[in-house]
């Protein structure tokens, strides 16, 4: 076994660990700003292997777009609402365990079947493109991907608008929160939270 | 045109002549370069600090350091070196973990974005195809070294200071990919070697500054903002914030993020000069003034001449830029929180895209100026 070879195996038994614990932690930490720290190390790890299979351009557009902003935000909007407070039992907590447990058992079970059923092996060694490849993402976004690529803009501009429609409050009359009357004057007043629950 | 030095080459036939294997050899090389451009990272760190230290006190008519060796150059060391020696404080109301792990988050990915800043042809430590866009994706973590220090601090001008500190950086990281996006553009590569290459064909008239003017300036400032350099340095604004995010931090903590910023500092301003003035270029070409004096450009000493020329070069105009920013941050003052923003998001943001949107007219237009 060559050196090069040894140091793969050991990277990626060493990168899937921590995805695998990061994970663990990100759904099971009580505080909610550990699992969004161990998300972001979840994320670079991902892209750590994508770095293992030569598709460095995926692994830094990995790093940019879910480290550098998904999680950023995710971070920044966790730190703007930090209201130390008791979550309040959920009555029906059992079933609401049994329901989810069975939608994620569910999508376990269909990843392994694409897992078992489809050919991974490449037909040669030489397939692998490696550092072609951000040419190669160009050129497959801009034709045959082209109807994904562009309905995913739609979506993501949806999101924008519906975002800043939130966001400014003089765009209408009523808060949607809370349902008052928005005072038109004072934008910037403090109101309650969105993520806290109102009894 | 493939030509330079290849130290890696020769170093590894020098290994393979005392009969070892050509893979050892490589683990044997492997660390060689990044020691090397961690070593020249430090350095220029203390240059740097001495630098700020004296160009700040001409600015306010002081003598500045004096004592400390000559002219006061041991200064930075002696300033680190007490750094070293403090006592390394973590507040009891604080989070013990992610206290730590913040300034380690935010050193590592400015250290690792050194791995494309090339020296030379092949001075440097790798050439990913990926080149710049690593840079831009490293730097996108720092933030949440920022906003982790800010939070474990328990202290309210800490969490501020993080989370302006997160803001700034995602406002800024915008226009500044847009505007290497143009740089890119033109030459068909993400890699930082082919960028050098692509503006080496007449010396400085084929620099990029002349055809990305927009571009650099954007980029400069987008840069300097990125840094948390004075008038950007909100994140830290002592009138407002006494430290911001380092407020809580003491010792060789505080000398992670320190040394983080000047580190950046300095990485910026060498990315500035490999994006937009040349790189390791010699204003005239070098190999016009070898054929001028009838001397084989592929000669070894000629060779050793040129790429210590090129090193000359990338130091001396990276620490131009540094000269330049040290003079912006004891001459400007401070903007503010809604300033910062303004600019960011509704000038830079819509300047940079226009930037982008022409540069890509004038390459259809003029292939043969603007990279075809």
């Amino acid at each position: 076994m060559s050196i090069a070879i040894t140091t793969q195996i050991i990277c990626f038994s060493v990168l899937s660990l921590v995805i695998l614990i990061g994970a663990l932690g990100v759904v099971l930490l009580e505080s909610i700003v550990y699992s969004a720290f161990l998300l972001g190390g979840v994320f670079m790890s991902v892209a750590g292997l994508y770095l293992l299979l030569n598709a460095s351009f995926v692994a830094a557009a990995q790093v940019l777009v879910y480290v550098g902003a998904v999680n950023v935000l995710i971070i920044f909007a966790i730190m703007l609402v930090n209201k130390k407070e008791d979550l309040k039992p959920i009555s029906d907590i059992k079933s609401r365990r049994i329901i989810s447990t069975s939608i994620c058992l569910t999508l376990l079970s269909l990843l392994i079947r694409v897992d078992l059923t489809n050919v991974w092996s490449l037909s040669s060694p030489q397939n692998s493109i490696g550092e072609e490849s951000t040419i190669r993402i160009g050129e497959h976004l801009f034709s045959d991907y082209l109807l994904p690529f562009e309905v995913a803009s739609v979506l993501l501009l949806m999101a924008m608008i519906g975002a800043i429609v939130l966001a400014r409050r003089d765009v209408m009359s009523k808060d949607i929160s809370t349902g008052l009357p928005v005072d038109q004057e004072l934008l910037e007043k403090s109101s309650e939270p969105l993520l806290t629950n109102k009894n | 045109m493939e030509y330079g030095l290849d130290l890696e080459y020769s170093f590894n036939e020098f290994l393979k002549g005392f009969g070892l294997s050509s893979e050892i050899a490589h683990i044997i090389w492997l660390p060689l370069p990044m020691l090397l451009v961690l070593v020249a990272a430090v350095v220029g760190v203390l240059v740097t600090v001495w630098l700020e230290r004296k160009i700040s006190a001409a600015a306010q008519q002081r003598i500045g350091p004096e004592y400390a060796g000559a002219l006061g150059v041991l200064q930075p060391i002696a300033d680190g070196l007490k750094l070293l020696v403090k006592e390394d404080i973590i507040p009891a109301k604080a989070d013990g973990i992610l206290f730590t792990a913040g300034p380690i988050l935010v050193l590592v990915p400015v250290i690792l974005s050194w791995l494309i800043v090339p020296f030379g042809q092949n001075l440097l430590i790798s050439n990913v195809g990926i080149g710049i866009f690593l840079w831009i994706a490293l730097s996108s973590i720092q933030p949440i070294g920022l906003l982790m220090s800010g939070y474990a601090s328990n202290n309210k001008y800490s969490l501020l200071g993080g989370l302006r500190a997160a803001a700034q950086s995602i406002s800024y990281e915008i226009p500044l990919a847009l505007s290497v996006l143009a740089i890119v553009l033109m030459t068909n590569s993400l890699s930082t070697v082919d960028i050098v290459n692509q503006q080496s064909g007449a010396g400085i008239l084929s620099w990029n500054i002349w055809r990305q003017p927009v571009g650099f300036i954007v980029f400069w400032i987008c840069a300097l903002a990125e840094c948390e350099r004075l008038p950007f340095d909100l994140p830290e604004a002592e009138e407002e914030l006494v430290a911001g995010y380092q407020t809580e931090y003491a010792g060789m903590k505080f000398a992670l993020f320190y040394l983080g910023s000047y580190i950046n500092l300095i990485l910026s301003a060498l990315l500035v000069s490999i994006l937009y003035l040349g790189g390791w270029g010699f204003p005239i070409p070098v190999e016009l003034i070898a054929n001028f004096l009838n001397l084989p450009i592929n000669a070894p000493l000629i060779q050793v001449f040129t790429a210590s020329v090129g090193i000359v070069m990338t130091v001396l105009k990276a620490y131009l830029l540094v000269f330049i920013a040290i003079l912006l941050r004891w001459t400007t003052p401070r903007v503010r929180i809604d300033q910062l923003l303004d600019l960011g998001w509704k000038f830079l943001l819509p300047i940079s895209l226009a930037n982008l949107l022409i540069t890509a007219g004038l390459k259809l237009a003029f292939p043969q100026f603007f990279g075809g």
